[in-house]
């Protein structure tokens, strides 16, 4: 009794993100079907699916990115360390800052690299004064991986900066207001191989801080750095698992048809 | 025939080429239009517009060089000595031409047989009673070198026009003859009306153009012509503007061009602010309902005609304001003395500009890319605060075009300030004093008895090129930067 009782703290702990009977429509397009998903804290979870299947629209609920949108209706409950976010004490501005988000397409603001990445703690008061700002920029670029490239520029603009390199600057920009949990929608897709691999080998990095869900088109990247994938098909989530498994040997044939390549 | 019969024969003789051109090509492969080089319409289009299109040309040329023909004739029939100026010739030219239309509204109404008209003299025929009997009014005797002018006129303008509708006619026939005897299955007719298409294109193009060149070719001599008259330092330089049509008149520019600033100044002030915000509004927070009713409702106001808003500062909101700020006036403070003043038309031509600056705002705002605010809602910014930090500075240099534009708009704007301003020029800083912007005073110039070649009357085409090469630069420089930003996001 003692033992199992321990064990389910143990497992509720270990839970970052719970989802349960969650619906998502855009007027009258149903676009999430009755999902129900637990993400693990400290963990890389990849979305797949093929196109149109609502990965970014599960995505966008998790921060509540979808109240911009007016015809989203949201229903279903989601916790995130065990309180409902969709509850009107929830401030979704809050919770933005505590979920942080990075786009398919790098979307750095007009300004310095500097004034990015401080976008954030500096709208949420982070610093209390000009050199702990500089710290936390430095920091966040140090743990995207772009502080040797940029730190000669920190006043160029940030929309001179590669691609690649403006993912980095996204990621960087992200995780200096020192979020929780990180969503990544295809954050590979605008980037050359090169890229990519740099912004993988970023993503195990921050494993070791955030829970990280990332959206990828790319089997591959998905193996690579994620620890459990989830598979959406046509807006219900087919199958939830270790990654290793789901690769090895789907359940759902479903799921075998699609890393086989047979749908998408 | 008239120019207007003309018209409608070649027309009507177009549409016969059309379907003429049409049915020989079908009639050349059997019907089976599976041959033809181009679709049959084409071969149709290919008639119309060689028949068309030179017969029009010399139809439009030859009725704008007639009258000049014409003219230059008569004008030789009347004998040096009877008029001293070039200003007396053109008087007597103007009895001319009406003593000719007379002799023709005659011929018409019966009063007269052609001959009669041809061959009345003034010794026989008391001219302007005969003439007074079909509605045409003289002022005075018709002298006889006159009369001969008017006959020689009337002689000319009937060749002419019996001429020109032979050759129109002819060319017409010429061009239907050789398009319609060309047209074959191996005509590539889509291939000519393309061309067509393009030259039609072209000409629209370089008619702008030319007008636009004509119209800055003449302000320019113009204005050289009136610095031949008044010297340039002191049209840039005086500070007092009294024009006096007797002659020593000083003509400086200055303070009509303080005047138009200080009036687009406190435009601007008014229209910046309200008009930016409205667009925010509209482009962030405004549901899409809100959006489709206000939208169109600013554009109602960018669609009244800027004398009905001269009418509104003149009648109420210069009342107005003596009321808050006149003596006596609800502040007591005795500032404005009369309805028209800087501040009338300032607020009034800043009402004006709201819509334009909120409608310009409005489609940079939308151009800054979703994604911009997504990253920053994805952050946790506020609304407010994406607007103030990331969307205000992306759209800024497409704001400032805007803004640019609309000051434009204000520097070339007439009618509010004739009736909001007043007509004083002045050098001041009270925004409560009548004062008058450059626009204003080239209407004051012109209007009335002037004579034309006097400086008093010329001036006014130095102060419009000078507005012009204001606005100009101003709209350019707008113009860049509006481009300039637009680049950023492609
Ligand atoms: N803003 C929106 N408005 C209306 N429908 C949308 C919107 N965004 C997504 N959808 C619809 O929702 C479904 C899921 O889309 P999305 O979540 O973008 O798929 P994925 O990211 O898996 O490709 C699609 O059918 C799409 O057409
Ligand atoms: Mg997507």
């Amino acid at each position: 009794m003692k033992d199992m009782l321990i064990e389910e703290r143990t497992a509720m702990e270990d839970v970052k993100i719970s989802a349960k009977d969650v619906n998502v429509w855009y007027g009258d397009t149903h676009a999430i079907k009755d999902v129900s998903v637990e993400i693990k804290d400290k963990t890389v979870t990849a979305f797949i699916g093929p196109s149109g299947c609502g990965k970014s629209t599960f995505l966008r609920c998790i921060n509540r990115m979808n109240d911009t949108i007016d015809i989203c209706r949201v229903e279903g409950l989601i916790t995130l360390d065990g309180q409902d976010i969709y509850d009107p004490k929830v401030d979704p501005v809050q919770l933005r800052a505590k979920v942080g988000m990075v786009f398919q397409k790098p979307n750095p603001f007009p300004k310095s690299i500097y004034d990015n990445v401080a976008y954030g703690p500096r709208i949420h008061g982070l610093a209390r004064n000009k050199a702990e700002l500089d710290e936390i920029v430095e920091n966040s670029l140090r743990r995207a991986a772009l502080w040797n490239e940029a730190k000669d520029r920190l006043q160029s603009p940030g929309t001179g900066l590669s691609g690649g390199q403006q993912q980095r600057l996204c990621i960087a920009r992200a995780i200096a207001t020192e979020p929780e949990v990180l969503l990544m929608d295809e954050p590979c897709s605008a980037l050359d191989p090169i890229a990519t691999a740099q912004v993988e080998e970023l993503i195990d990095e921050l494993r070791t801080s955030y829970s990280v869900i990332i959206v990828t088109h790319s089997m591959q990247q998905a193996a690579r750095v994620s620890q459990r994938t989830a598979f959406f098909h046509l807006g219900s989530l087919v199958e939830y698992g270790e990654t290793d498994r789901i690769f090895t040997n789907p359940v759902d044939p479903r799921t075998e048809a699609y890393i086989t390549g047979r749908i998408g | 025939m008239s120019a207007s019969w003309l018209l409608i024969v070649l027309i009507a003789i177009s549409v016969a080429g059309y379907f003429l051109g049409r049915s020989r090509v079908m009639a050349s492969v059997q019907g089976n239009s599976r041959q033809l080089h181009s679709l049959p319409n084409y071969y149709g289009l290919n008639v119309v517009m060689t028949t068309l299109v030179p017969a029009l040309v010399l139809l439009i040329a030859w009725v704008l060089i007639q009258p000049m023909v014409a003219q230059n004739h008569a004008a030789s029939m009347i004998p040096d000595d009877t008029y001293a100026d070039q200003g007396a010739l053109n008087l007597l030219m103007s009895d001319v031409r009406r003593i000719a239309d007379g002799l023709d509204l005659a011929v018409k109404s019966g009063n007269m047989t052609v001959e009669q008209a041809k061959d009345i003299q003034t010794g026989t025929t008391d001219i302007r009673s005969r003439l007074g009997e079909v509605g045409v009014a003289l002022g005075s005797d018709v002298d006889p070198a006159v009369l001969t002018a008017a006959q020689a006129y009337r002689g000319v303008t009937n060749t002419g026009r019996w001429l020109m509708t032979v050759a129109v006619l002819a060319l017409a026939a010429a061009g239907f003859a050789w398009s319609y005897l060309r047209t074959s299955k191996d005509l590539r007719a889509r291939n000519l009306v393309e061309h067509g298409v393009l030259a039609l294109l072209v000409g629209a193009a370089s008619i702008a153009i030319l007008t636009t060149l004509g119209i800055v070719l003449s302000l320019i001599f113009n204005t050289i012509e009136f610095f031949k008259l008044y010297p340039a330092l002191d049209f840039f330089t005086s500070l007092t503007w009294s024009p006096s049509f007797g002659g020593g008149s000083q003509l400086g520019i200055l303070p009509l061009l303080w005047g138009t600033l200080y009036i687009s100044l406190i435009a601007l002030l008014v229209a910046v602010p309200i008009g930016l915000f409205a667009a925010i509004y509209l482009s962030e927070y405004a549901s899409s309902k809100v959006r489709s009713i206000v939208k169109p409702l600013l554009e109602v106001l960018a669609g009244i005609p800027t004398i009905v808003y001269g009418l509104f500062a003149l009648l109420t909101v210069g009342p107005l304001l003596v009321e808050i700020f006149g003596a006596g006036g609800f502040l007591g403070l005795g500032w404005m003395k009369g309805g028209t003043a800087v501040m009338t038309a300032g607020i009034v031509m800043g009402v004006m500009l709201i819509p334009f600056v909120s409608s310009l705002s409005d489609d940079i705002i939308n151009a800054v890319p979703q994604s911009m605010r997504d990253g920053s809602y994805g952050l946790g910014a506020t609304q407010s605060e994406t607007i103030r930090q990331v969307i205000l500075p992306a759209a800024l240099p497409g704001i400032v075009g805007a803004i640019l534009l609309a000051a434009s708009r204000a520097i070339g704007e007439t009618m509010i300030v004739v009736l909001g301003a007043g007509a004083a020029a002045k050098l001041s800083l009270n925004p409560f004093e009548a004062m008058t912007t450059v626009t204003a005073k080239i209407v004051s110039q012109l209007t009335g008895d002037a004579d034309f070649a006097s400086p008093e009357a010329l001036v006014a085409f130095a102060l419009g090129m000078t507005l012009f090469v204001i606005t100009l630069g101003l709209n350019v420089f707008a113009l860049y930067i509006v481009r300039k930003y637009r680049e950023q996001y492609e």
